[in-house]
């Protein structure tokens, strides 16, 4: 700015733009939607519906000659707790129904199932699955072939051999996640996705309505300047998103008794930071397209779906091929997700915070830097 | 004596490298004090013009002072003496009347006891102080546009920029709004007030006319008006066809432009030439020409080389519309209800074949809904309305499938070319086989579509455009034609075009339907209904609506006149109920 304005001027300039700005926010039922009642609809969502928690997986047994060896395997798989056993003498009987997706898998004892069942070449027992549905699939045919160990094991034992060879002892023990609750690691994602939304979409869509409807020229032609334009825009988005946060954060915790193990302040300065990211983000989408419908299409291609894909939300980042994995540095909801799942489910663990934070910090400048370059106090 | 408010100089403004200019070096100047008129068509590059003043966009070559200020290097000082109202007025819809005034007032550093001041005296000056807690959005088109101005106004400034301002504004607001510029001229204010409407210019004390983004005229209305002074003549008494004689008229070679005003028909001649011998012209016994003051609007088609002057293609297709049928379209007691408001209250009109029938009125006054029954859009609350004697109600389809119908602004696909525009249209119209074949044929030969058939329809020119969305609508032979504010921003060689076009479908047996809420457009109609406050006040030919005027006392009232005149008496008349 070349022209030296007295500072209370341009302060009340400002005061007025925020002031006009909440205003708009407190009036606009979106933007009450989405910081409200979208983070609550989010949290029950994981909170009781959306769960990757494995469930009773329904199978058919089928036993093609009974025998006594039949009856016992039978018996260990009706007795564990994951499977809904049903028996028949027949595959064909079943076929249909793992087709249509009423079974998740077929157990088939063949004929010789007694006869073969303690030789070293491998017991006759066949699993069919359904590959179209790959994770139940190996679900399935895991469970079945630990299962398969376990009754091996003890056969032998209740025959009074010793076992064919010393099976290693398997004693898993969890931690940060005793439970292995899905749900305490969907909920810090959600977090993530409801500030994404309403920095980068909510923004950009205010913004781009302001280009539409010509009131962005208006202000243009007063002696407002961009950065108090930025500032003014910035300062009641950033406050509806810290407030979504903190609904979010209180519901998680005193609802669904998610544990929190980390430091409030740990919690803000992360939030914070990663505001300022979809902020900033938003208000480039908004710049450039100038147009609602194209900013909400960008800010979800851009924003929405990355903070999806790549924040270990729902999918695991170590999983992912390489050029995935690379991609994922480059979504600033990696950096904050996994500030949160730390922050909820391990504690203030600097090791991984620090990086973390230093990551956001640094693309908060970035698209910043970009924002104040693009926008211009100009139509062009 | 000081110099120029603004000083433009060889100002040229291209918005793609290649691509036409926007504005094509235009020198001129605007003197503080007065009002200066920013006339002509849309695409004639006004807005392009006032965002250069505004600092709102960077020339591509040339140099405009504000002051002695350049608005791109100083453009913190020149927004702190420029105000600009844009298009749509830049307001805030969601926000009350109280808290936009209150938003620019902080952003114009409006503050203290000024402050106050200042919104007493805006409240005042526009009659919106009852209104201070509604909002912006539940404000009529003249309200918010008065709140707009205001807005701009919070500050004195000492260049006040109006884009626009009496676009969606019936003509009250927009005679009061006149009114309140005067006043701001006379405390020394200097106004620039972009228009479309070339009756406008006649209030400026200059203009400057732009057209395709170079500076035809730039000076006093009067003195180019005085240009085609004793050259312009109007033919009365007609007794036979108007529009034959107008058509016949324009053939001649010294007739630069001419016009249907109500039962009447004006003429521009050439310099130097004679009025017309009517005898050839076919107007009847009775008829007699007579010299008339000349308009603006006269004066610049002389400027540009006189109006359209081909006869239509139409002219020469066959009488297909051939139904004995007298009232083609028929309204009995139509009645809209939204909720509580009714929109439209028990409208009724009939319309014979071959009838040009407008709906006027002001924005919002319920000639959309009204129309939109008649054409089956919307079903009525209460009445009935019947096209070519089918009920829209009972046989909607079969109804609409005799009628074409041009919605407002421009509504084909701009990306599809011209053959794919035609080629959908006569689709959705359900033409097969040869008959499609021969409509699209038909169709590229009359409206000279065969070079540009692959272009795309949004990069026609304006006049293209037009002629494309009545193809459009034409195309399977309507017996009624709808038009929605066909002509609104239109310049006035396209608009003449368009209305030859019209005419020559009309001389056929076609029925036109027409909404507008510009008067000169109004006068090519046969009857009319005015419609206020979803009440049909008044219907008439236009010429009877003028004598009512003259009976409450004017001496020659214009289509405009007559609308005031009748929309105040309503006015009075539901006061004193």
């Amino acid at each position: 700015m070349k022209d030296r304005e007295p500072l209370a001027l341009r302060w009340r300039r400002l005061t007025g733009l925020i002031v006009k700005e909440s205003r708009q926010v407190l009036r606009d039922p979106s933007s009450v939607l989405i910081a409200g009642v979208m983070p609550l609809l989010l949290l029950f969502l994981f909170g009781y519906g959306v769960t990757f928690d494995p469930r009773q997986l329904d199978v058919a047994l089928v036993v093609e000659q009974q025998s006594s060896e039949t009856a016992s395997f039978q018996a260990s798989l009706e007795n564990s707790t994951l499977f809904e056993v049903e028996t028949g003498p027949d595959r064909r009987l079943f076929e249909r129904a793992l087709t249509l997706g009423e079974l998740d898998g077929l157990i088939v004892l063949q004929a010789d199932f007694a006869e073969k069942a303690f030789r070293a070449e491998g017991a006759p027992i066949q699993v069919i699955v359904d590959g179209g549905d790959p994770n139940t699939a190996y679900l399935v045919s895991g469970y079945v072939e630990l299962l398969w160990a376990n009754w091996l094991e003890q056969e032998w034992i209740s025959r009074g051999r010793p076992a064919l060879a010393p099976s290693v002892q398997l004693e898993p023990q969890v931690w940060f996640n005793p439970e292995i609750s899905s749900r305490n690691y969907l909920v810090p994602g959600s977090i993530a996705i409801i500030l994404t939304t309403i920095g980068a979409l909510l923004t950009a869509l205010v913004v781009a309505r302001e280009w539409e409807r010509g009131t962005m020229e208006a202000l243009l032609a007063t002696p407002v300047g961009i950065v108090e334009l930025l500032i003014g825009k910035l300062v009641p988005y950033f406050l509806l998103g810290l407030g979504s946060m903190a609904l979010a954060v209180i519901t998680a915790v005193l609802l669904f008794g998610v544990p929190f193990r980390g430091s409030l302040a740990v919690l803000i300065l992360s939030s914070s930071l990663f505001m300022l990211c979809s902020l900033g983000q938003g208000l480039l989408i908004s710049t450039v397209t100038r147009n609602q419908l194209v900013a909400a299409q960008t800010s979800v291609l851009t924003a929405f779906l990355p903070a999806f894909y790549f924040s270990n939300f729902v999918f695991e980042i170590d999983s992912m091929p390489l050029a995935l994995r690379l991609i994922s540095y480059g979504v600033p909801a990696r950096y904050y997700v996994s500030t949160l799942q730390t922050e909820f489910l391990a504690g203030d663990v600097w090791s991984v915070i620090v990086p973390d934070l230093i990551g956001l910090g640094v693309f908060a400048l970035i698209i910043f830097a970009l924002t104040a370059l693009t926008t211009r106090t100009r139509l062009e | 004596m000081p110099g120029p408010l603004i000083q433009i100089d060889q100002l040229s403004k291209r918005f793609d490298k290649g691509a036409l200019a926007a504005l094509d070096s235009v020198t001129a100047h605007v003197n503080a004090g007065e009002v200066t008129g920013l006339v002509g068509p849309d695409g004639a590059g006004k807005t392009t013009l006032l965002r250069l003043i505004a600092g709102l966009l960077v020339p591509s070559t040339g140099k405009i002072t504000v002051n002695g200020l350049d608005p791109v290097t100083d453009s913190g000082a020149v927004h702190r003496i420029v105000s600009y109202m844009p298009q749509r007025f830049g307001l805030y819809e969601d926000l009350s009347v109280q808290e936009n005034l209150t938003l620019y007032a902080d952003l114009r550093s409006v503050l203290g006891s000024d402050r106050e001041e200042a919104f007493e005296r805006l409240l005042g000056f526009t009659g919106l102080a009852p209104f201070t807690n509604r909002l912006a959005g539940a404000l009529s088109g003249g309200m918010k546009q008065k709140l707009g101005l205001a807005c701009a106004l919070i500050k004195k400034p000492d260049l006040l920029l109006l884009d626009e301002p009496s676009v969606g504004v019936d003509p009250i607001s927009r005679r009061e709004l006149w009114r309140m510029v005067y006043e701001l001229v006379d405390q020394g204010i200097g106004v620039v007030w972009s228009t479309a409407y070339l009756d406008e210019a006649e209030q400026c004390a200059r203009v400057l006319l732009l057209n395709e983004g170079a500076l035809l005229y730039a000076g006093s209305p009067q003195d180019l008006t005085d240009r085609v002074a004793g050259r312009t003549y109007q033919i009365r008494h007609i007794d036979t066809d108007r529009r034959e004689v107008l058509s016949e008229a324009t053939k001649l070679a010294t007739v630069i432009d001419g016009v249907i005003q109500g039962s009447r028909v004006r003429l521009v001649m050439a310099e130097g030439a004679d009025p017309p011998n009517l005898a050839p012209l076919n107007a009847g016994l009775a008829a007699e020409i007579s010299q008339i003051p000349p308009r603006f609007e006269d004066a610049f088609m002389d400027l540009i080389g006189g109006g359209f002057r081909a006869t239509s293609p139409f002219a020469d297709r066959e009488d297909s519309a051939a139904h004995t049928m007298n009232q083609v379209v028929e309204a009995r007691a139509l009645t809209r209800r939204f909720g509580d408001f009714t929109a439209a209250d028990k409208i009724s009109f009939e319309v014979g074949r071959g009838e040009i029938f407008g709906l006027i009125g002001p924005n919002g006054a319920g000639k959309s809904t009204t129309f939109k029954m008649l054409c089956g859009l919307l079903q009525p609350s209460e009445g009935s309305a019947r096209v070519v004697g089918l009920d829209l109600q009972n046989a909607p389809s079969k109804a609409r499938g005799r009628i074409g119908y041009m919605a407002q602004k421009f509504s084909l696909y701009g990306d599809l070319s011209v053959q794919q525009n035609l080629d959908f249209f006569a689709g959705v119209y359900g033409l097969t086989g040869k008959s499609r074949k021969d409509a699209i044929s038909q169709m590229i030969e009359t409206f000279g579509f065969a070079d540009r058939l692959d272009v795309n329809a949004m990069g026609l020119p304006l006049g293209y455009k037009q002629r494309l969305a009545l193809a459009c609508a034409v195309m399977h032979d309507p017996d009624v034609l709808f038009l929605d504010e066909p002509t609104s921003g239109v310049d006035p060689r396209t608009r003449r075009e368009f209305w030859t076009h019209i005419n020559a479908m009309v001389a056929n047996g076609v029925t036109i339907m027409v909404t507008t809420h510009f008067l000169d457009e109004a006068e090519y109609c046969d009857r009319m209904a005015l419609i206020y406050r979803s009440k049909m006040i008044a219907s008439g030919s236009p010429d009877e609506l003028k004598d009512r005027a003259r009976a409450s006392g004017m001496m020659d009232p214009t289509l405009e006149d007559a609308f005031i005149a009748l929309v105040e008496q309503s006015d009075r008349e539901r006061e004193a109920a």
